[in-house]
């Protein structure tokens, strides 16, 4: 849980360096495997407004890049984060400028 | 609350005449209609052909009742009514990009025309000439201007750009009006100078507009949030992000109610009190009661069998079918709007009633 609060804190939005949105990018989708499937939920409840846009943000960019088990594990976290997050959370994924 | 449909074309913009009696539409061309209401239908009265690029603005003025209207043909016409029949007269807007929307000043003497030429053309009758002569405010506009709203004092205009930036601007035109006295916003006012710029809205800034008083300004961005600049409180910026399809046109109904409508196709209420409160109140439309006959279990599971879902109806369960792109006020000052109309792209247009 404090390893998902930890990993959503300062993201790397302003820096053009790709290596860095990569390794950042790869140890997001460490945290979420890492997770239960029954602890999904209480991840998302614990976060506010601002980490579930983020959360979505990682989420989507996961889903670029696919490997072997990580496209059911991001379904699933976005199953929960679109419920917590609603389609405005969606919107703001793919209008913002800066990208994680 | 009551719809009326004007066909299956979307509408993309309309407005009202003083008393409400008629109302002008573009479905989704390059042509005006005019309808006056006969009892419960509305009848077409007049059409307006003279634009060749698809309609993006009207405005009609209901002192002077002169109708302003603007296209992606990149002119501008001001229609006024000699005769029973309209006339139109070219303004002289010189923009070489469409232009996106158009409104009158509260006192009439001029307009304000945005272009996707990046910059306002803000017009005004020369009398020597008899021609509407246009002054350009291009500073800082780095994309589209996609709306516009007047400020009570004439002056202030404030513009949404699709360069994810609201902005005042002076609208000030010695030609034509006294010098005005110094607002919340700032003091000196020369044409052209900008007042206020939001940092990064983080969307398209599809609709601004102003307080009864003016002293804020409310803007809805595509990133489905609504925020407020607040001029008393040095300019802060309080911004709502909602969990919604984007909202695209928003309107003040009283100084601390506005309603927001967009793409999901019914309005919403949201109340303003001071910096930090910005708050969504209900959801303005009234589902319909589904009136759901008798299935036979038959039905039933070939609904299920062929839909995957044994719910017969697929209409949305509000007013409108589809998005709404503009809202209007109707009736009631502007502190306190009784009625306020909205059209959308499923080409009908309902009146709602606003309970303070």
């Amino acid at each position: 849980m404090e390893a998902l609060q930890a990993v959503l804190k300062n993201p790397p939005i302003n820096t053009k360096n790709q290596k860095v949105k990569e390794r950042a990018e790869g140890l997001v989708l460490k945290v979420l495997s890492a997770f239960k499937s029954s602890d999904v939920e209480n991840g998302i409840q614990s976060l506010d407004k601002n980490g579930v846009d983020l959360l979505m943000k990682y989420i989507y960019k996961g889903f670029e890049t696919p490997s072997d088990n990580s496209s059911a594990v991001l379904l699933q976290w976005h199953e929960k984060a679109l419920s917590a997050g609603g389609v405005g959370c969606i919107l703001r994924v793919l209008t913002a400028r800066k990208t994680v | 609350m009551s719809l009326y449909s004007f066909g299956l074309e979307p509408l993309s913009c309309h407005a009202w005449n003083k008393d409400r009696t008629q109302i002008a539409v573009s479905p989704n061309n390059s042509v005006v209609i005019i309808y006056e209401k006969k009892g419960n239908e509305w009848a077409k009265i007049h059409e307006l052909t003279e634009h060749s690029g698809r309609i993006t603005g009207i405005d009609w003025a209901p002192e002077s009742n002169r109708i302003v209207t603007c296209a992606s043909d990149r002119n501008a016409y001001v229609w006024t009514l000699k005769d029973k029949v309209w006339k139109p007269t070219l303004v002289l807007v010189r923009i070489n990009r469409a232009a996106t929307c158009v409104k009158w000043s509260p006192l009439e003497n001029k307009f304000a025309l945005g272009s996707g030429a990046r910059l306002i053309s803000v017009c005004y009758f020369e009398k020597e000439n008899d021609w509407w002569l246009s002054k350009h405010i291009k500073k800082s506009i780095r994309s589209t201007v996609m709306c516009l709203d007047w400020h009570p004092n004439n002056i202030l205009l404030a513009a949404g750009s699709s360069d994810f930036h609201c902005r005042i601007f002076s609208a000030y035109i010695k030609e034509i009006e006294d010098k005005p006295g110094p607002t919340a916003w700032g003091a000196k006012m020369p044409f052209g100078e900008m007042l206020l710029e939001t940092r990064d809205c983080g969307g398209w800034v599809h609709s601004v507009s102003f307080s009864p008083s003016g002293d804020h300004l409310a803007w809805v961005a595509h990133n489905s949030s609504i925020s407020v600049a607040d001029a008393t409180q040095g300019k802060e910026v309080t911004q709502l992000t909602t969990d919604r399809l984007p909202l695209v046109s928003v309107l003040y109904v009283s100084p601390t109610e506005m309603v927001a409508a967009g793409h999901d196709c019914c309005p919403f209420q949201f109340s303003y009190k001071g910096p930090g409160s910005l708050k969504f109140v209900k959801k303005l439309d009234i589902p319909k009661q589904t009136s759901r006959g008798s299935m036979s279990a038959m039905q039933h599971f070939r609904n299920l069998d062929k839909k995957a879902t044994d719910d017969e109806s697929n209409e949305l369960g509000c007013l409108h079918q589809n998005s709404i792109t503009q809202l209007c006020v109707v009736s009631g000052k502007k502190t306190s709007v009784d009625k306020y109309s909205s059209v959308g792209l499923d080409g009908a247009m309902v009146l709602w009633d606003f309970k303070h």
